[in-house]
């Protein structure tokens, strides 16, 4: 089955300039095409006619990477839930269906050119403590720690966010909260994460504020959104590892 | 205590601030709808009024009531200020949105229906609040005084009774009432999620107290002027 549909694309020449949403029209788009492809389809087009494809993240398209990103007709990552943009499918769409695609808007992810954003904040949070240090030499035992088979869980869910920002798109504040209460709970909740796990929360929620990233009103837009799941409860386990590194315990913030 | 400056100013420190204040002004609404249910007993205003004049005769509810304020502005400002970052987060907004498909409109309406419980208070507190704890002061009419038992206490009742005759009034109440469950419903359990309180034991427990709760405490309040109005009570 094929469709045709028209294409509102933020297009904009780099991060200075002014942009603007543009219109192309796209006929005989194959249902079993992924969304990505679909842009490969109008970007061979747009380099035909001998204008500028239109620049878009992707790398992986498998679902694994979160690079790709856009945010398509109202939504972070499309209509389907749990789901990338690469692995979204034109049979999400109708024949004669005008799609609007605009970039990731926030503060901290400032567009580059057309629908790719600097999602260079991200790496920054994670330096800041999103990592526990661990002495080189000889390998450990595996199973060496015990972890408790919940804890282990909890953890590698939070684990799977893939630090797509589409937490930040969707949130009417563009709140990162959900991206920085993943990598902080999956260490917090795991032995190796608790020798750093005060100096983390105080850090990596300093530099979440310094990017410029809104502040959490629990609306959970971004749960909804996220392509990996990532619970709101993560959201509450920041809470209470800032809480205690902040309130309780005698470290302090830099 | 720089560290604490750092902590008040952190996004996470600026909804604590939220959190806090608005659970201590979920208990003052407790107490208000408690002590103002006295009217449904229909005895004339004696029980209300008793339990009026001890409320604005207690030293300790006195002092509470400083507190109060300073909680309820505290709540307000810090709100306003946390509105004001969170729109500078995203500074271009999007041609097409679509957040009904990820969340709830109240949930993202919080300022707005703040604003509009913050509208009610002003009309509130000048109806009520001003004449009972000021009257006499600042040009402002005493309210009158009435014997119950060995006592002259003022007579509060009887400025519900001629204040809720006017049907702009009740309107205006009803309105507001409606806006706070709305706030309430998604402030209640939204506090607790703010103090880290998120448990697959007891988070379904505390959505569904926050639901009933809101529900039943703007239903008694409504029913205040309405029944008044209604002469359902005289
Ligand atoms: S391109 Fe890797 S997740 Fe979409």
């Amino acid at each position: 089955m094929t469709m045709n549909i028209k294409l509102r694309i933020w297009r904009q020449a780099n991060a200075q300039a002014e942009g603007k949403l543009v219109e192309y029209q796209l006929n005989d788009v194959s249902a079993n095409m992924s969304f990505l492809e679909m842009m490969d389809v109008l970007n061979e087009q747009l380099i035909s006619k001998g204008e500028a494809p239109v620049a878009f993240d992707h790398d992986c398209r498998e679902g694994i990477c979160g690079t790709c990103s856009m945010y398509i007709n109202g939504r972070a990552h499309g209509p389907q839930k749990l789901s990338t943009t690469c692995q979204l499918y034109m049979r999400n769409f109708t024949d004669g269906e005008t799609i609007t695609i605009e970039p990731f808007r926030a503060k901290g992810f400032p567009v580059l050119k057309d629908l790719c954003v600097d999602r260079s904040a991200f790496d920054r949070i994670i330096a800041a403590g999103g990592y526990i240090s661990a002495s080189t030499g000889q390998a450990q035992d595996a199973n060496a720690i015990p972890v408790e088979k919940a804890a282990a869980d909890s953890a590698m869910d939070a684990a799977a966010c893939i630090g797509c920002g589409a937490c930040v798109a969707a949130c009417k504040n563009a709140s990162a909260m959900l991206f920085v209460s993943a990598k902080v709970s999956h260490l917090a909740l795991l032995p190796q994460g608790h020798p750093e796990r005060k100096k983390r929360a105080l850090a990596m929620v300093a530099q979440m504020d310094a990017e410029g990233f809104g502040s959490c009103t629990n609306t959970y837009a971004c749960e909804a959104e996220c392509p990996k799941g990532i619970s709101v409860a993560n959201i509450a386990r920041l809470n209470r590892e800032f809480l205690n590194a902040s309130l309780i315990s005698e470290e302090m913030p830099k | 205590m720089s560290w604490m400056n750092t902590f008040l100013t952190s996004s996470i420190g600026r909804k604590l601030v939220m959190s806090v204040t608005g659970l201590f002004l979920i208990t003052f609404l407790i107490v208000h709808c408690t002590i103002n249910s006295m009217i449904f007993f229909n005895d004339g205003g004696e029980a209300f009024n008793k339990a009026a004049h001890f409320m604005g005769t207690n030293i300790l509810i006195r002092t509470m009531e400083i507190v109060l304020f300073a909680g309820l502005i505290l709540h307000i400002v810090q709100a306003y200020m946390l509105a004001a970052k969170n729109r500078q987060a995203r500074p271009q907004g999007y041609a097409v949105s679509n957040p009904g498909a990820n969340s709830k409109w109240y949930s993202r309406s919080m300022t707005l229906l703040g604003t509009l419980i913050l509208m009610f208070l002003v009309l509130h507190i000048s109806h009520f609040w001003s004449n009972s704890r000021l009257g006499g002061m600042m040009g402002i009419a005493p309210l009158e005084e009435v014997q119950i038992g060995d006592k002259e206490v003022l007579n509060l009742y009887q400025d519900m009774m001629v204040t809720f005759q006017s049907p702009f009034v009740i309107v205006i109440y009803v309105l507001g009432v409606i806006s706070l469950c709305w706030h309430l419903i998604h402030g209640f359990q939204s506090a607790f999620q703010t103090l880290g309180v998120n448990h697959k034991k007891y988070t379904p427990v505390i959505k569904n107290i926050g639901i009933g709760f809101s529900i039943l405490i703007c239903l008694l309040f409504a029913l205040m002027p309405v029944s008044i109005y209604a002469g359902w009570i005289c």
